[in-house]
């Protein structure tokens, strides 16, 4: 599935975001699973609040990280988000 | 055992069995035989102090499962604790029982997900199956738990008295609009270990069924995902058993048990340490059965050269116990075990017991043949 960057970006009802203090992980957790994500997947994640579009959550990131040029490693996460249901868009 | 302790990973998923009491019947339950045996029943602080002492050590994913969980009055009050320690909590239920009421007071009290079983797309051998009549009302609890928001997963296991029903099974469960569904074939332990002869589905009947269900995984892809428990028998290679002994997994009995998988009860001389007598703690990390068949020590050939060891860990503990009297042998399902033949000796009674004409009939999973089984 393509990133629509008409459209805003929520994180799935379905699905829960929570930090791990045993494991000092973020994890997305889900009826009868669990996927561990890396630091940066999960900064993606919790900016997905309904709130932003694409643009709008690179830029918070590229400010946060005092970096640039991270659209295409965004866009590509995003898009495996989507796949698995993680998050929505409409 | 010092060493162990640093290198042990803690428990990620608990499973409560909170009760054995359960109102259907159906002959393949993975509880033991002899449950009527363990009449006692923790209390509801045993209970919050079992989920309290997992957490601490980083158990996240929760199921409430039984027998029928929904029987225990304290069900709403335990959910409410596991949310504020942050457990994922998954209530594994027949649905039998649950009403509007009961399943937004769960959802208030923080229950992440509801799991509900069908025995079959037809009411006539659901009923039968589950040896109570209850498909109406299990369609109408699918319904209602999504009308709540809650992800639906619908859980169909999957035998020879159903398995021709697959299409209809799919069909069904896209209509009722689950999110997940979950086909299991049997795993042939407990009850269903009793029926195999009865339970056992041919190759030609998997193969026809999976084929059905894999092209149907395509059709609902980003709607509905299905989950395919695959029939070990007829495999290769044996299932990388709760993802190796004690890594990963904890069940706890009714009666406070503690079980490196649901079925070691059955294992003999096994000795399973009790949450009375232990914190979960000293039971994960210190007690002999939790360690028993930890890494790759305990193994004898040809898994302990194997190099597969790492993938499968040997396979099964308790079904080389149920099929070859050795819960240390080699899972029997490995066409590398020198017992493989006994796969292939099931196999063939259960084919000869669905082509005779006088086939014994199926033990139910109730109290009277409990106790007639003790």
């Amino acid at each position: 599935m393509t990133v629509n960057p008409e459209q805003l970006l929520t994180f799935s009802p379905l699905h829960r975001l929570q930090w791990e203090e045993v494991q000092q992980k973020t994890v997305i957790l889900y009826p009868e699973g669990m996927v561990e994500l890396n630091q940066s997947s999960a900064e993606i994640l919790k900016l997905c609040d309904g709130t932003r579009h694409l643009a709008e959550l690179v830029q918070k990131l590229e400010t946060t990280f005092e970096t640039s040029g991270l659209t295409a490693d965004i866009t590509a996460f995003l898009e495996v988000a989507l796949d698995n249901g993680w998050i929505t868009q409409n | 055992m010092a060493g162990l302790l640093k290198t042990n990973t803690p428990p990620r998923w608990l499973l409560a069995e909170l009760t054995y009491a359960c109102p259907l019947q159906c002959p393949y339950c993975s509880n033991p035989l002899n449950y009527t045996k363990y009449k006692s029943e923790l209390s509801t602080d045993d209970w919050k102090r079992v989920l309290t002492e997992a957490r601490k050590m980083g158990a996240v994913q929760l199921g409430f499962s039984g027998g029928e969980p929904l029987t225990r009055t304290d069900l709403v009050e335990l959910v409410q604790h596991a949310r504020e320690l942050g457990y994922y909590s998954n209530l594994i239920t027949s649905g039998y029982g649950l009403t509007e009421e009961k399943i937004i007071q769960l959802k208030t009290a923080g229950l992440d997900h509801i799991q509900v079983s069908i025995q079959a797309s037809s009411q006539e051998l659901n009923d039968h199956i589950a040896g109570t009549a209850s498909f109406e009302h299990k369609q109408t609890v699918a319904r209602l738990v999504k009308k709540h928001g809650y992800p639906m997963v619908l859980c169909v296991v999957i035998h020879r008295e159903n398995i021709h029903q697959m299409p209809e099974i799919l069909a069904m469960a896209e209509a009722l609009g689950a999110d997940y569904l979950e086909l299991a074939n049997t795993q042939y332990y407990g009850w269903a270990h009793l029926n195999r002869d009865l339970l056992l589905p041919t190759k030609e009947q998997f193969e026809t069924a999976e084929a059905i269900a894999q092209a149907y995984k395509e059709k609902v892809a980003g709607k509905m995902k299905i989950y395919y428990v695959v029939p070990d028998f007829y495999e290769d290679r044996p299932k990388a058993c709760m993802n190796g002994w004690a890594t990963t997994f904890l069940t706890i009995t009714p009666d406070g048990v503690a079980l490196p998988c649901h079925s070691a009860r059955d294992l003999p001389n096994f000795d399973c340490p009790n949450v009375n007598d232990f914190s979960v703690s000293e039971i994960w990390h210190d007690s002999k059965a939790f360690n028993f068949f930890r890494g790759f020590e305990w193994m004898q050939e040809p898994c302990r050269s194997c190099d597969e060891k790492e993938k499968d860990f040997g396979g099964c503990r308790c079904q080389a116990y149920l099929l070859t009297g050795d819960a240390s042998a080699t899972d029997p399902v490995c066409s590398k075990s020198p017992q493989h033949h006994v796969i292939d000796e099931l196999i063939s009674t259960a084919r000869n017991s669905a082509l005779s004409s006088n086939e014994k009939p199926l033990v139910f999973r109730n109290n009277r043949n409990s106790k007639n089984l003790i």
